[in-house]
């Protein structure tokens, strides 16, 4: 193992806007945050797998109430919305607020501590979903005290975000800026006006459903779309070398996509005033508009470019883009009446998610996290090859996942909507197609143990080459050493 | 967008439109519900759950059964079925009317075999003067409200729900996926409690091929004393315990049970209109009475 080469530079280097120096002051918040999610992923990951295990026999770990399907599924979304999701783009966010700014990051440490407090609050969350504490609603499972812990510790780290920003040296915005922006905003109103309203103070009757559905909407189309978009826009320009095609389309995605889906997530079916869902699929079907121009910004950015994408970032980027056009279909479909007839309250909603949230956002972040960790730590990822190998089980496990589950969610629909068919038909068909895609969650978790790998290997290697310089400065003689990251 | 504070202001905007929509709205629109009175009847609706039948929520909620399960059904319509429950004394008068209205159903040997329906029409309002037609024979006419769809036809709900059906509870749990079927009238369809308890303790023991995990953990399995205590389950075959066990139920599970036993929004409300079962004057959420088969059972399945 050499030592990291970049780590020993002058003190001195470190309090300046180089390159750089931006990098090193982000190192020990990106470590907390990047740490962690990888952690959570997994682990959220083995849940994920449990719990679909039950689909193939019942009777599968069926005597411990912590590992009951009811638990254990909400223990795995949970995981990766609030223990992966929200950490990693914090992270990515951080650092390129920094870089576009040519600033430092502001209070390093403090970030790091509020780093630390997110993941204390999604472990004692998901120790209370284990325990059978979970409020009941959906992609809100969290109880109260985690949340508050939560966002706490998000507020701690927003702040030294906006600090960041403010100092920043460059003035003009680039378009990832606006997303960043935005979503550290999103975020803290939401979370807490949903807390507060089901949790604190809860409202009375359905009203709490519709809360929790806006709540869930926003996290996952408009929250996750705008971290994955900040990172699609800042890295693919620069993976590829050449301008984002164009600032003017990204502002028209940036204010589609907020304006439209903020309010999607109602299903069609919904025991609400029927205008709400109405809306709602209006919206949906509207979210083509963003995707689109998302999809020919991509285009336009990536065309001609030499560069072979190799399983590295890039690729990833790519993936995540096809993905996001691919989920945004079923979504507006979705928001066909003679469509969500068949498909609501079946799988198919699952798949769209899954292609969302994994194929979408997770794998941009993948990329975006391979791209960084390496500058922030100083040195090249110790298992390189691992990543193209993650990128391979990442999209078929997706797809695998995700193409049975939309499919069998029309069957499902369909012979739902025939009351001729009894229920058990209706399950034992769809369970086909489940199976098929527990093999796709299979390989997720493959892909998600090689990116846990590959994050744990850099702390490892850096912590182990601090501990080593540390003793150094112990043992020296003299006091040479300047080898203190 | 050149400054911070013009995407500040665009995300402010974007958000506030639809807090506005899909928090406050309904807040306004639903907040001050309150218990109603439904068609046909005297008592309020609806009642609070039993207080067992309160903690069975929680365990519900405790144990995820939202991810499996809805409680919301839909219809796609309504209909009224008229029907003809007595002939009256003037029968060629009312022979009359029926061939003015249906004419397959004319035929003398109807009238002998009452009550019959005689046609189904839109809704009430077409309903009315099918009504004053037949009666003109003096002849007792009873239109009947039905709910169509799929839902309905699953033997799932008599109306769709509305947002009266849920005024008392929290945590509401509408559910968004039907891995089982929906609960939300399943104290109407089975009602007896120890079919509910087989069912969680091994869901195969009480429907064939059940792909529902089981909650043994809701129950306990203890040396059988002298007599075998009432409540301990009747199993047979692979889920009997061993001799001299019984499995009786936790608290938990007794809870939940009530609670099942009180899933039924069947009351007719002005916004889901159904005519009340005869002889039911009070439509409650309260557990069903009746002890017995469930005759929805067949198509629930
Ligand atoms: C993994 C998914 C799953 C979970 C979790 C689940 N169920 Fe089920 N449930 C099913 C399936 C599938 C059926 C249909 C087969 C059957 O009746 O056993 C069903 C049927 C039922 C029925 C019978 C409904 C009818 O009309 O026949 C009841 C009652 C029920 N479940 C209650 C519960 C309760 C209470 C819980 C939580 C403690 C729960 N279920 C959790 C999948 C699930």
């Amino acid at each position: 193992m050499t030592a990291p080469a970049v780590t020993n530079r002058p003190a001195a280097l470190a309090a300046d806007s180089s390159t750089a120096g931006i990098d090193a002051s982000c190192r020990l918040p990106l470590f907390m945050l990047f740490g962690g999610a990888a952690f959570w992923l997994v682990l959220g990951s083995i849940f994920g797998f449990i719990a679909s295990l039950k689909f193939h026999k019942a009777d599968f770990l069926a005597d411990a109430a912590w590992l009951t399907f009811g638990r254990v599924y909400p223990a795995s979304t949970n995981l990766l919305v609030y223990g992966f999701a929200i950490p990693v783009a914090l992270g990515v966010a951080l650092w390129m607020l920094a870089r576009l700014g040519r600033v430092q990051l502001a209070r390093p440490w403090l970030v790091t501590v509020g780093a630390k407090l997110w993941h204390i609050g999604v472990c004692v969350g998901l120790i209370a979903i284990l325990a059978g504490e979970a409020t009941g609603f959906e992609w809100l499972e969290m109880p109260r005290y985690a949340a508050v812990i939560l966002l706490l510790a998000y507020l701690l780290i927003a702040v030294w975000a906006f600090s960041t920003h403010h100092a920043r040296k460059e003035r003009t915005l680039y378009p990832s800026q606006w997303f960043v922006l935005a979503a550290l905003f999103w975020f803290p109103w939401i979370y807490s006006t949903a807390t507060l309203l089901l949790q604190f103070f809860p409202v009375r009757g359905v009203t709490q459903a519709a809360i929790a559905w806006w709540y869930s909407g926003n996290l996952l189309f408009v929250w996750l779309a705008l971290a994955g978009l900040a990172s699609s826009f800042y890295f693919l320009p620069k993976l590829v070398g050449r301008p984002l095609q164009s600032s003017y389309l990204a502002l028209f995605v940036f204010w589609t996509l907020i304006l439209f889906g903020t309010w999607v997530g109602i299903p069609a079916g919904a025991t609400l005033p029927a205008w709400m869902p109405t809306l709602s699929n209006m919206a949906a079907m509207m979210m083509v508009v963003p995707a689109a121009a998302v999809v020919l910004m991509v285009v336009q950015t990536t065309r001609g470019a030499k560069t072979a994408c190799g399983g590295g970032p890039l690729c990833y980027m790519k993936f995540g883009t096809g993905a996001l056009a691919l989920s945004v279909l079923l979504l507006a479909a979705s928001g066909l009446p003679f469509v969500n007839r068949f498909t609501d309250f079946t799988w198919f909603g699952t798949a769209k998610l899954q292609l969302w949230v994994y194929g979408f956002f997770a794998m941009t972040l993948f990329g975006a996290v391979y791209y960084i960790l390496p500058r922030v730590a100083g040195f090249e990822l110790p298992a390189a090859k691992a990543v193209r190998v993650h990128f391979w089980c990442g999209v078929i496990g997706t797809l695998l996942f995700a193409l049975p589950l939309a499919i069998g969610g029309v069957l499902q629909g369909v012979k739902l909507a025939n009351p001729d068919i009894p229920f058990t038909d209706v399950t034992k068909a769809t369970l086909m197609f489940f199976r098929l895609g527990t093999m796709g969650e299979l390989l997720i978790l493959a892909g998600n143990l090689l990116f846990l790998f590959n994050i744990g290997a850099v702390l490892v290697r850096y912590y182990l080459a601090v501990c080593r310089a540390a003793c150094a400065d112990l043992t020296a003689p003299l006091p040479t050493a300047e080898v203190k990251p | 967008m050149k400054s911070s504070a013009t995407v500040f202001l665009a995300a402010f905007l974007a958000l506030a439109a639809s807090w506005g929509g899909f928090v406050l709205a309904p807040q306004i629109q639903l907040g001050r519900s309150v218990q109603t009175v439904p068609l046909g009847s005297a008592s309020l609706y609806p009642l609070a759950r039993p207080g067992l039948a309160q903690q069975g929520l929680q365990v519900y909620r405790a144990n995820g059964c939202v991810y499996c399960h809805t409680q919301q059904i839909g219809q796609e319509g309504a209909q009224a079925d008229i029907y003809l429950a007595e002939a009256g004394t003037n029968v060629a008068a009312t022979l009359a009317a029926i061939t003015k209205i249906n004419p397959e159903m004319a035929k003398p040997e109807v009238l002998s075999n009452l009550p019959r329906k005689i046609v189904e029409v839109a809704d009430m309002n077409a309903a009315e003067p099918v009504v004053r037609e037949l009666k003109a024979g003096g002849g007792r006419v009873e239109p009947v409200i039905v709910a169509n769809g799929p839902d309905i036809a699953r033997g799932w709900g008599k109306r769709r729900t509305v947002a009266q059906d849920y005024l008392q509870d929290y945590p509401v749990q509408l559910g968004t996926r039907r891995v089982g079927p929906d609960l939300a009238n399943v104290g109407m369809r089975w009602t007896d409690p120890n079919w509910h308890y087989r069912h969680l303790y091994a869901p195969a023991s009480a429907l064939q091929d059940s792909k529902m995990p089981p909650y043994r953990y809701l129950f306990e399995r203890r040396r059988m004393g002298q007599v075998a205590s009432p409540d301990a389950l009747q199993l047979t075959g692979e889920w009997a315990p061993p001799a001299g066990y019984e499995i009786v139920p936790k608290a938990e599970a007794r809870a939940l049970v009530a609670y099942l036993l009180s899933l039924r929004a069947d009351a007719p409300l002005f916004e889901a209109p159904l005519t009340p079962p005869a002889g039911n004057t009070a439509p409650t959420n309260a557990p069903a009475p009746v002890v017995n088969p469930p005759v929805a059972a067949a198509s629930a399945q």
